[in-house]
């Protein structure tokens, strides 16, 4: 297993830069994470997002799907793409600490 | 990832109910990893974009091999006999059993769908011929279909694209 130093914190991480243990996570790291993957600051709506991903992640024991999160927090399919531009599926996971959404929808 | 943005484009030329899915979930997957999509609707596949149709697609019994009597609930994999599926009434069966195993499964309707895709980013468009050969025109198809397109066109259109044809 891979571990990776970010925000001043080591955590173990997959293959593809997935973090393996939620509970590593933290906030400074989701907003490193972000910036990473091109989203300079993240905004209340950014919050919004990755706060119910985490959620749901957390009581269902899988990473939520765009359809999970979409239907489940309130936010438009819009404005998801609009604020994970180029592929939110594995930007939200990515920024909240969760693994690959699991699921096709 | 790539430099390179990577390009998917759909051809769907099917308007029964199974056949409309897997340009659905496929494209969707792929605008969820950030994969530029467009689809491009052929021949029966324009049913999926007919706002007279779109609700209303079926599945067919007869002439479907894979189609088992265990899908409602008789086990083993016993066939539906052909002669039956070709009685009134077994299509409409089959296709809300279908709906239905899609809903419990939280798989959104063809409509749902296409306007999910909309607006996570895909480009549709309709193919000429095939819109002249059926009568139709751009107000018969759902918002979101920007166009209608000849065969030229899509193929100017998706240069450097992987093109998928269902």
């Amino acid at each position: 297993m891979a571990t990776k130093t970010i925000a001043g914190k080591t955590v173990q991480v997959n293959d593809e830069g997935f973090m393996t243990n939620p509970a590593e996570w933290t906030k400074e790291i989701a907003i490193e994470m972000a910036r990473e993957e091109g989203i300079e600051s993240l905004t209340d709506a950014h919050w919004k997002v990755i706060d119910y991903a985490r959620q749901s992640a957390a009581s269902s024991g899988a990473s939520p799907t765009l359809r999970t999160i979409t239907t489940g927090s309130g936010v438009s399919t819009k404005d998801l793409f609009a604020l994970f531009p180029k592929g939110p599926a594995k930007k939200v996971a990515k920024i909240a600490g969760l693994g690959k959404p699991e699921g096709c929808v | 990832m790539a430099d390179e943005q990577r390009k998917i484009a759909f051809i769907c030329s099917k308007g029964n109910l199974d056949m409309a899915y897997p340009a659905l979930v496929m494209g969707w997957a792929a605008l969820g990893n950030g994969i530029d999509v467009t689809i491009f609707f052929t021949f029966w596949g324009m049913d999926m974009i007919n706002k007279a149709r779109i609700d209303h697609l079926e599945i067919p019994p007869v002439a479907n091999a894979s189609m088992k009597m265990n899908m409602m609930g008789v086990p083993g994999y016993v066939g539906i006999p052909q002669f039956l599926g070709a009685f009134p009434g077994m299509t409409p069966i089959a296709t809300s059993l279908m709906n239905k195993k899609m809903k419990d499964l939280g798989v959104p309707t063809v409509r749902e769908y296409l306007e999910m895709l909309v607006d996570g980013g895909a480009k549709l468009y309709a193919c000429k011929m095939s819109v002249d050969m059926f009568g139709l025109k751009k107000d018969d198809f759902v918002d979101g279909v920007i166009d209608i397109v000849t065969a030229g066109d899509f193929m100017d259109m998706t240069e450097g694209a992987q093109i998928i044809f269902i």
